[in-house]
């Protein structure tokens, strides 16, 4: 009964908006939040669509698989780079139609379904005013003390976890083993996802905490505080990409593709920088907003292709998982 | 010969408990309908399963030891502010697992508070990271329901019974022997159990308190089948897993528990004559004392910094706080509708293993329950408006083995003591509701319904797989704060969250005992 | 009236056999040694322990599968006579209609009845601010107002003192009068028979004898009896 009556109402609310069309957006659920770049892309694209914008939050992935072609889904934003061969696999999705040339990763893009719009890279973060001997590399993190204390995210559970796990992998290869051996009386302990490790951080559990290149930017910008910085590694750091994918059986297709088009448009890409704290998947950083061209960023960047990732999850996940349960 | 007596509450609580199973198979079996044939079990997942069953039966011990003396003292001592301790008292079981933590770690962090303490009187710090750590914030979070429901129990008691034990000038032992321990036996095996069932469940508290991946529980393995691989197929056999332990250790508790009525009395206010002074006085007061302080002090820690965050907060997060206060509601009124039937029938059984039934809500995992419901609403109806209500359904169902708890044993009581006379009078069906079982468990209805209302309010839920811009709740506001590292704000929105829980079960509780002699 | 035909009431390992008749109007009261089963009988008469044998009859009407709230029958227990959570007029009412949906006529029925027993101006009160004797009271109002052919008595003013309690079974006996009922009580005392009963049924050795004068028993009490009166 319940059930009907809500049916009834959404049939009425929907053929009251018949006039204009409506894109159905579906977004990662930090991404519609008005601190979000939900809003501002809504606004943005509007002006230019004569549509209406509508997002759709939740668990992506899941929510794809398991709706199927039923998917009310026009496009998907907020695809990690982890979840893209799963996502692929589907069939939903369609070719992106926009150029990979104007790209401005640092890495070669050649995928044409899923299109990148915001990245950055995995770092340690620390607090000037608490470390004063921040690691310079990646060998010299191993060698801290071991009352120096990092908190991670599990790669079983969070994105930013699996890419420390990737970033291990792609720096010491067959030694991983004996490096979260080494790691492992450091790593205070690990959380199920971002918001607690950094939580701790933030209230000074821990002397590191495992994030994003573009962390520092947000205590510079938003809260001018600029004792947060990212200990950059001349070994590189793991490259962290968030991509938009068209669903291939929409039935707003010219407004999909409209969209795609206006991911990478300037309006879009500077947006980005300050409501997603990120970088721009295509914008040179000339014109990045004012300050982010200074962010210290790492000069090499690893990264491996989706099915690399793929092919080495498993063993790396459960090298990690032994070191640590030791 | 005379066909056996129909009980004067009638039997429509097999109808609840046949909706409450039909809930969450009919789940595992939209959960099959996806599932596809998965790697099965590995030697991690055992790991997990082996350790979850450990902790959680420590966790669920300690819980328990830690909760006889404590509700003992408060069950014996009158002081001003009783009331809001316990009310405050019970604040951690509805806190956020991400709040709980972080207030924990203020305390009993590497930098916490105490470690702070040590260090500056040159003691050498503790380390909370590991095994006893799970198991602390485990205590931490349940030592209050622990509480209540021995608690509970103690009040259950007659005053006669103490004004005879007082008369004969009982010591303390015998007041023990003769009182209480008849009682801890009918109510320590079920809140162990529950206790039990709860840790079995925990997931992001034991992984960040335990220091890594050997705190592995089965519900990580099943967060990780389930959003990294998507197995739906192994996600599915470590939650019935779950549900297997979780039926096993209820059963074995509700067959434990003696089932002999506390006979009534005449509703006079329960005045102690015993322990009224010298070295009990003294070690009561002492109790109560460490035991707010365990619980209150990360609440402390947690109002500390909620204050700084409050006016940083989105105008955006009260209206989340609205939707949450509307499906806290609906799951009062889902959790009373299914809970007090049940309850009633459970009651006029010989045996309480009916209220094992109770539990499968709570350790089927309600990330399983809420998928496979969101697989069998998908092909006939859009289930993002539904996700409200089924968050609150899945609420109500987590709530219901602690509802049930609550009320069976009172409730077993009042229809063993009234049984005879409601007979003769034809008082039955909904007259006895209405006239007896409601009016005699109304403090009891309040706490459950306060409760439920509470851990509805704080926590996250189903709504995090699908969920409108517009329908979100304020946990999800929360850790959507907490994302977007507006860190301070959260811990905001957090207190705010707190707040609201606790007003709602502080009004629930309080209304069940407006008016009431007893 | 009240007949117990080829009557058998088992509990656990033990058997009570009844058959007889209980005459309308007339006050029986029902005696034995502790343990014969006097509460055992007045439970099968009032439905709470069912019979294995045999028919229960009131008015040639078979009530031996009769809920115990639809027999014509009113009766009060050794004790939990009240509801403690309500008012005695609330308690009161149940025996009128026990869903409490009492018009104004039954409500002024209910506090006539409170008055009858000496309750006045006390309706509003809970059983627990109420003496033992008043309590007692309320609970005769609710018979009253119950108004059923048969009253079973299992002891209720067992815990009043003599004086109070003899109060009580006047009281009992002019409702009774008044209302034509016929009245079943267990008694221990030989006093309360001679003051208020006609008959006397004596349970003893697992049988419940047919009902007999009480006066002509008590003058010439047969050896068993003999033996429990001492």
């Amino acid at each position: 009964m319940r059930r009907t009556l809500l049916a009834t109402t959404l049939l009425l609310a929907s053929q009251a908006g018949a006039e204009t069309p409506v894109l159905t957006v579906y977004a990662g659920d930090y991404f519609t939040s008005e601190w979000g770049p939900g809003p501002k892309i809504e606004e943005g694209f509007e002006a230019i669509c004569a549509c209406d914008l509508q997002f759709s939050t939740g668990d992506l992935l899941p929510r794809l698989l398991l709706e199927g072609e039923r998917t009310k889904a026009d496009v998907v934003i907020g695809l990690t780079s982890d979840v893209t061969a799963r996502a692929r696999a589907t069939e939903l999705f369609a070719p992106h139609g926009q150029d990979n040339s104007a790209l401005t990763l640092p890495i070669d893009w050649t995928d044409d379904t899923f299109l990148p719009f915001n990245y950055g890279h995995t770092a340690f973060i620390y607090n000037e005013t608490t470390m004063d001997a921040p690691p310079a590399s990646f060998d010299a993190l191993l060698e801290m003390e071991d009352d120096v204390k990092l908190v991670i995210q599990d790669p079983r559970t969070s994105i930013s976890g699996l890419a420390l796990v990737l970033w291990v992998e792609a720096v010491y290869g067959e030694t991983s083993a004996e490096v979260w051996e080494k790691l492992a009386p450091k790593i205070l302990t690990v959380t199920k996802d971002w918001s607690a490790s950094y939580g701790m951080f933030t209230d000074g559990e821990v002397d590191m905490v495992l994030s994003y290149t573009t962390s520092p930017a947000y205590h510079m910008f938003a809260e001018e505080d600029f004792t947060k910085k990212a200990a950059i590694f001349p070994e590189g750091h793991y490259f962290m990409v968030e991509t938009v994918g068209k669903i291939a059986g929409t039935d707003q297709p010219e407004l999909a593709d409209a969209f795609m088009a206006y991911v990478l448009s300037e309006d879009f890409q500077q947006m980005i920088p300050m409501a997603n704290w990120s970088l721009p998947s295509a914008l040179p950083e000339d014109q990045w907003p004012e300050g982010w061209a200074q962010l210290p960023l790492p000069e090499k960047v690893l990264f491996y292709s989706e099915d690399e990732a793929e092919a080495r999850k498993d063993q790396a996940i459960e090298t990690w998982r032994r070191a640590l349960s030791q | 010969m005379a066909p056996r007596a129909q009980p004067i509450i009638g039997t429509s609580g097999v109808a609840a408990g046949v909706f409450v199973v039909a809930a969450v198979l009919l789940s595992f079996v939209g959960l099959g309908l996806r599932a596809e044939v998965g790697r099965g079990l590995g030697p991690a997942e055992w790991a997990a399963i082996r350790f979850t069953v450990v902790q959680a039966a420590l966790s669920a011990l300690l819980s328990v030891v830690v909760a006889i003396p404590l509700a003992r003292a408060l069950a014996r001592r009158r002081f001003p502010g009783r009331g809001v301790l316990i009310t405050l008292l019970g604040a951690p079981f509805i806190l956020p697992v991400i709040v709980a933590v972080l207030g924990l770690l203020a305390v009993f962090g590497r930098t916490g508070w105490l470690n702070t303490g040590l260090g500056a009187v040159g003691l050498p710090t503790l380390s909370i990271y590991g095994l006893h750590g799970v198991v602390l914030a485990h205590v931490f979070f349940n030592l209050p329901l622990a509480t209540r429901l021995l608690l509970q129990g103690w009040q259950s008691i007659p005053a006669e019974r103490f004004r005879l034990a007082a008369q004969l000038n009982l010591p303390p032992r015998m007041i023990f022997r003769t009182l209480e321990w008849p009682l801890l036996k009918q109510v320590v095996p079920g809140a162990a159990a529950l206790v039990f069932v709860i840790c079995l469940t925990s997931f992001a508290v034991a992984l960040t308190l335990g220091g890594g991946p050997r705190a592995t529980t089965i519900e990580l393995a099943i967060y990780q089948a389930f959003r990294f691989d998507f197995d739906l197929a192994r996600a599915s056999l470590l939650s019935l897993i779950q549900l297997g332990l979780a039926g096993g250790a209820a059963l074995v508790a509700l067959w434990v528990i003696p089932n002999f009525p506390l006979s009534a009395g005449l509703d006079r206010g329960l005045r102690r004559w015993d322990a009224r002074g010298g070295w009990q006085a003294w070690g009561d007061a002492v109790v109560i004392a460490l035991g707010s302080a365990f619980l209150l002090l990360p609440l402390f820690a947690i109002l500390l910094a909620g204050l700084q965050g409050l006016p940083l907060m989105p105008a955006v997060v009260w209206k989340t706080a609205g939707n949450s206060l509307w499906v806290a509601l609906l799951s009062i009124c889902v959790l009373l509708v299914i809970a007090l039937p049940m309850a009633g029938w459970i009651s006029t059984r010989r045996r309480g293993s009916a209220e094992a039934i109770g539990l499968v809500g709570l350790s089927a995992s309600p990330l399983m329950i809420g998928t496979g419901w969101f697989i069998l609403i998908n092909p006939i109806a859009d289930p993002v408006p539904l996700a409200l209500p089924v968050t609150a359904l899945i609420n109500a169902l987590m709530a219901l083995p602690f509802a049930l708890r609550i009320l069976v044993p009172p409730m077993r009581d009042v229809l063993a003591t009234y049984d005879r006379l409601s007979r003769s009078l034809g008082l039955q069906g909904w007259a006895a509701w209405r006239w007896l079982v409601l009016p005699r468990l109304r403090a009891q209805i309040g706490f459950a319904a306060g409760l439920t209302g509470a851990l509805s309010v704080g926590d996250l839920g189903v709504i995090a797989l699908f969920a409108d811009p517009d329908r979100a709740t304020l946990p999800l506001q929360m850790y959507r704060l907490m994302g977007a590292y507006r860190t301070e704000a959260a811990a905001g929105a957090a207190l705010l969250l707190l707040a609201m829980a606790l007003s709602l079960f502080w009004l629930c509780d309080k209304g069940g005992r407006w008016h009431a002699e007893a | 009236m009240l007949r117990l035909e080829g009557v058998e009431i088992a509990q656990g390992g033990f058997l009570l056999r009844a058959d007889f008749e209980v005459v309308r109007g007339r006050r029986t009261a029902v005696i034995g040694p502790s343990g014969a089963g006097k509460s055992t009988l007045l439970g099968a008469i009032g439905g709470f322990t069912p019979l294995r044998e045999g028919r229960l009859l009131c008015d040639g009407r078979d009530i031996t599968d009769v809920a115990p709230g639809h027999r014509p029958i009113a009766m009060l227990f050794q004790d939990n006579n009240l509801f403690p959570h309500l008012s005695i007029a609330q308690n009161a009412g149940l025996g009128i209609r026990p869903d409490l949906k009492l018009g104004a006529e039954e409500r002024a029925r209910v506090a006539q009845a409170l008055s009858r027993v000496g309750l006045e101006g006390l309706d509003a009160r809970k059983p627990g601010a109420l003496s033992g004797g008043q309590q007692s009271r309320a609970a005769l109002a609710r018979v009253l107002v119950q108004d059923r052919p048969v009253i079973l008595l299992d002891e209720p003013f067992a815990a009043l003192g003599p004086a109070l309690r003899q109060d009580m079974l006047d009281l009992v006996q002019e409702l009774a009068t008044e209302t034509e009922a016929t009245l079943l009580m267990v008694t221990h005392d030989p006093a309360d028979v001679r003051r208020i009963a006609d008959d006397v049924i004596f349970v003893e050795g697992g049988r419940a004898a047919a009902p007999q004068p009480a006066q002509a028993l008590l003058e010439n009490p047969p050896p068993a009896l003999r033996a429990y009166l001492g």
